[in-house]
């Protein structure tokens, strides 16, 4: 059985799911735009352009907490990661089924709130999309990874909702700085050309994390 | 024939309480094992070491000659443990469809309209699971367990819920199972149907495995008869 679609196969199915339920969608968006709102008041318009990657970046990782929580915690109800596991699918294509509709949530996330800070903040980021997307998949790829592999680590403990962002906020760092820098440098139009370092720890983290959970996925989930 | 399952001298402890003692049981292909017991005898713990969900701490254990976390052993084996394993928010056949893209090969839509026929819940095909009854789910996970024609059956009480119509359906694929060549391992309280199906019996007793040998025609006529002679609290209630 081939691994993508195997991994495609999982993250349709919780895309499915969460389309009906909306849990994670619903709470992820609706935090993002009531934080962003409120450092709208706090904040004169003029100077949150120094600071807009580094908003931006922490709503979405708080925010993705609250989806990559929902990911693992899905497959508890009836058994079903049980039954997963003594599928033929892997765990590995389990883990990156889930970070593929961690990634894909998040995105739609990031939408709505870079819609929302566009709004608030009186900033003009629509021809901006295309830096801003290169950015933006790079290092949602990295935390959605980090997500799913957590929240297969953390599914079966009981404080599961304080673990998960305990744990992955450290792990998250030189993700966070590369985005937080990249999408500063492109609010503010600096040429991305320019900041390459950051796009290679983007890439380089991606790499590593996506290695990291395609290789200790069935240890995390099984033992 | 060839062994489609071996389980030499296993151990199983959760904390200082053995689960599993020092149990060995050999199964050949095209068996099927009935594995019965009382609650917490150790059944669906000998089962979920079978499928490859619990570790365990002394002994070994192979399907077709492979640990049950190989992709090989997971590949031909199916399991339906106490939970159904099924997602309450799909609909039923988007339930099947996601578990034959994930365990079956060829055409998968083709695959789950067949199987919703088959367990008589093409009715009810888009209705979402968690309106269901407790008899339907349960024909739900059956036919998830069934769709790609696996090799070894791991059964922990398929029987329940199930109404007598349900039930001659799962002795029918049962049977259907066992003609083509699958090895079934079936735990259940259900003594007359799980004996009118098997072909040998397991019998489980605080973590010991009692008995192992052919079921006879002596245990058809008499199914507590097991109990009274190799368990020290005689007839079940």
């Amino acid at each position: 059985m081939n691994f993508f679609v195997q991994s495609f196969a999982v993250a349709r199915k919780d895309l499915a799911i969460e389309l009906r339920t909306k849990e994670s969608l619903n709470a992820a968006g609706s935090f993002a735009i009531v934080i962003l709102l409120l450092f709208s008041f706090a904040f004169d318009v003029d100077e949150i352009k120094d600071f807009s990657g580094g908003l931006l970046w922490l709503v979405f990782a708080f925010a993705g907490a609250l989806v990559f929580n929902r990911g693992f915690a899905r497959e508890l109800p009836n058994e079903c990661l049980d039954t997963l596991l003594a599928s033929p699918l892997s765990a590995a294509a389990l883990v990156i089924g889930k970070a593929i509709a961690n990634f894909a949530m998040l995105l739609v996330v990031e939408l709505v709130s870079l819609l929302v800070f566009g709004i608030f903040y009186s900033v003009d980021w629509l021809d901006l999309s295309g830096s801003l997307g290169i950015v933006f998949a790079l290092a949602t790829w990295g935390v959605a990874i980090l997500g799913a592999v957590f929240g297969a680590l953390t599914v079966n403990l009981r404080l599961r909702e304080l673990m998960l962002p305990v744990i992955i906020y450290p792990l998250m760092v030189p993700l966070l700085i590369g985005a937080i820098e990249l999408t500063t440098a492109v609010l503010q139009r600096q040429p991305i050309s320019g900041h390459l370092e950051w796009i290679r720890v983007l890439t380089a983290s991606d790499i590593v994390f996506t290695a990291l959970a395609w290789g200790l996925a069935d240890t995390i989930l099984v033992n | 024939m060839t062994q489609a399952i071996a389980l030499d001298r296993v151990w199983k402890f959760y904390g200082d309480y053995a689960a599993l003692r020092d149990c060995t049981l050999h199964i050949q292909q095209g068996s099927c094992c009935a594995l019965l017991g009382r609650n917490g005898a150790g059944k669906t713990t000998l089962l979920r070491i079978l499928a490859g969900l619990t570790n365990f701490q002394r002994g070994a254990v192979t399907l077709f000659g492979e640990k049950p976390r190989a992709d090989n052993a997971r590949r031909q084996s199916g399991f339906l443990g106490h939970g159904i394993g099924v997602y309450e928010d799909l609909s039923a056949r988007e339930n099947l469809h996601f578990f034959a893209s994930i365990t079956a090969s060829g055409n998968t839509a083709a695959l789950t309209n067949q199987w919703l026929e088959r367990v008589g819940l093409a009715r009810v095909a888009t209705m979402p699971v968690r309106q269901f009854s407790r008899g339907m789910r349960q024909r739900l996970a059956l036919a998830r367990t069934f769709i790609h024609s696996p090799k070894i059956l791991l059964l922990d009480e398929p029987f329940t819920s199930l109404d007598d119509r349900a039930i001659a359906m799962l002795s029918e694929l049962l049977t259907e199972a066992r003609q083509r060549g699958a090895t079934i391992v079936l735990s259940t309280h259900q003594l007359r149907e799980a004996l009118a199906i098997a072909s040998h019996v397991a019998l489980v007793e605080n973590g010991r495995l009692r008995y192992t040998g052919e079921r006879t025609q002596e245990m058809l006529d008499d199914p507590a008869l097991l109990y009274r002679l190799h368990t020290e609290l005689g007839t079940p209630q």
